[in-house]
């Protein structure tokens, strides 16, 4: 994103934050909004979480050679990789595959097909009533989805930890629960919710100015999609600076 | 009535309008025609404020458009309609969701009264009882009517067509002309279509402005168009074996 693409951005935000014209309206489109990108997205995450938590179990165990460190480390570490980078990073870049590629190229397809200008001509305000819903929906619902994918990396540390016998699950139980900073929760939350906005407000920028026809719609997609993941990694480092 | 004055648009530095008025009047159906490129969608566009002309102003029964605020421009945009080149239905809509669309949006009516209207307005453009197909069951006319019954729901003061007729069979076109004609002298809209469809040229072309490479060329009805002595508007009228043929008869 260039430095006339970044104003392009800014402008287009803040047509976004005018105010509704009907708040009923775009309430009845914040939940379709959060229900996709929310309860739909659940079953991915969920996924990916656990099979992460197991694997980091496994990895973790595997580096730990010394018989100097308790095993009880692997549910410490574990844990607060899951809730500080795992969770919100990994669950936001899956994220931005499928939600934000939906989001640019439905946004792109309006465009394209001049229902955008439809809804302008109507005298309504087309970002507001676009993209609104899905930043109000991403800043929601992606921290209530990074916080189920915290308790499942966990959980499925556990399991790994278990089934493969790297760890007791007494030792991984007493792990997790020592020497815990409830502070990193917060940290996370904050990522969660920097990344929520991302997540859905870089694709609808490029949906939203999408000119030409389906080739263009796909190419705005793919960079939608590039674009929020660097943005992701790149605010991630800021948050972690910022707040650690 | 809808004013334009002295209207110029440019593109990167390709000047696609080059300083066209015009008055349309209400009650009577005024068409933009001219070939590709000679800029009569960029007119309709500034004209409806999708673009901003470089200069010039567009005056709405005397209320100029173009230098008008958001919140301004709101208030003459709801008493637009416009159908699109190609219908521009709402993809995850019904067809009922569609023309209710705008009026959930600025209307107080409740859901009754905004259900009798979207009937009506099915019933307007012979399509009763669609109310539940989505546009992707719609065949190319009936989303044409669709679009102009969304176009009408909101009792609009103007309306504008963009390329009406493009991609439908000459029936069909002369179904959405004859549509558009009546519309307009029922409800007595200003009417603005831009077409380059010459059977709604001879059909329903109360007053014609005719654009060649972003000028205005000639303006008239199509009583005298076929009487004209101007290169370009008889290159671009009678272009086809069968308009030559029929310019006696005119």
């Amino acid at each position: 994103m260039n430095f006339t693409n970044f104003g392009r951005y800014i402008l287009l935000l803040k047509s976004v934050f005018r105010r509704p014209e009907k708040l009923k309206i775009y309430l009845k489109e914040i939940a379709k909004q959060m229900d996709y990108v929310g309860v739909g997205s659940l079953g991915l995450i969920a996924i990916i979480s656990t099979f992460i938590g197991a694997v980091m179990t496994l990895q973790i165990a595997f580096q730990l050679v010394s018989d100097f460190i308790p095993k009880t480390i692997i549910g410490s570490v574990n844990r607060d990789s899951s809730i500080l980078e795992l969770s919100p990073t990994i669950s936001a870049i899956v994220l931005a595959g499928k939600i934000g590629s939906a989001i640019s190229s439905e946004i792109g397809s309006m465009r394209v097909t001049e229902q955008i200008d439809a809804l302008e001509i109507m005298g309504i305000n087309a970002p507001g009533y676009l993209i609104l819903p899905k930043i109000i929906s991403g800043i929601t619902m992606v921290p209530m989805l990074v916080i189920i994918s915290m308790f499942l990396s966990i959980t499925g540390g556990y399991i790994g930890g278990s089934v493969s016998g790297a760890v007791t699950p007494a030792e991984y139980i007493q792990g997790i629960t020592t020497d815990f900073n409830p502070y990193t929760i917060t940290v996370a939350l904050v990522k969660a919710f920097v990344f929520g906005f991302i997540i859905t407000s870089v694709p609808a920028y490029e949906g939203f100015y999408v000119r030409g026809g389906a080739l263009e719609v796909s190419q705005a997609s793919t960079r939608a999609v590039v674009i929020s993941c660097i943005s992701i990694l790149a605010c991630d480092y800021i948050v972690t600076q910022l707040l650690l | 009535m809808i004013e334009i004055k002295d209207i110029y648009k440019s593109f990167s530095g390709n000047n696609v309008l080059k300083g066209i008025s015009g008055k349309f009047e209400e009650g009577v159906t005024n068409l933009i025609i001219g070939g590709s490129g000679s800029g009569k969608t960029t007119l309709l566009k500034c004209m409806v404020g999708l673009h901003q002309p470089d200069s010039g102003s567009v005056l709405y029964d005397g209320r100029d458009f173009t230098p008008m605020s958001y919140e301004q421009r709101i208030e003459v945009r709801k008493e637009i309609g416009m159908l699109f080149q190609g219908s521009a239905l709402f993809d995850s809509m019904t067809v009922e969701e569609n023309i209710m669309f705008p009026l959930n949006m600025f209307t107080d009516q409740t859901r009754s009264e905004k259900i009798d209207r979207v009937n009506f307005c099915l019933e307007r453009v012979n399509l009763a009882g669609k109310n539940k197909l989505f546009p992707a069951e719609l065949s190319g006319g009936m989303k044409k009517r669709v679009g102009i019954a969304r176009a009408i729901s909101m009792n609009p003061k103007y309306l504008f067509c963009d390329e009406p007729n493009s991609g439908l069979d000459p029936k069909t076109s002369i179904v959405i002309d004859e549509l558009i004609q009546e519309i307009t002298e029922e409800y007595k809209t200003t009417t603005i279509v831009v077409t380059h469809d010459m059977n709604s040229v001879m059909g329903i072309g109360d007053y014609i402005l005719f654009l060649h490479e972003g000028k205005k060329f000639w303006e008239g009805s199509n009583k005298e168009i076929a009487h004209t002595d101007i290169k370009e508007l008889n290159d671009f009228v009678f272009a086809s074996r069968f308009m030559k043929a029929a310019k006696d008869k005119f």
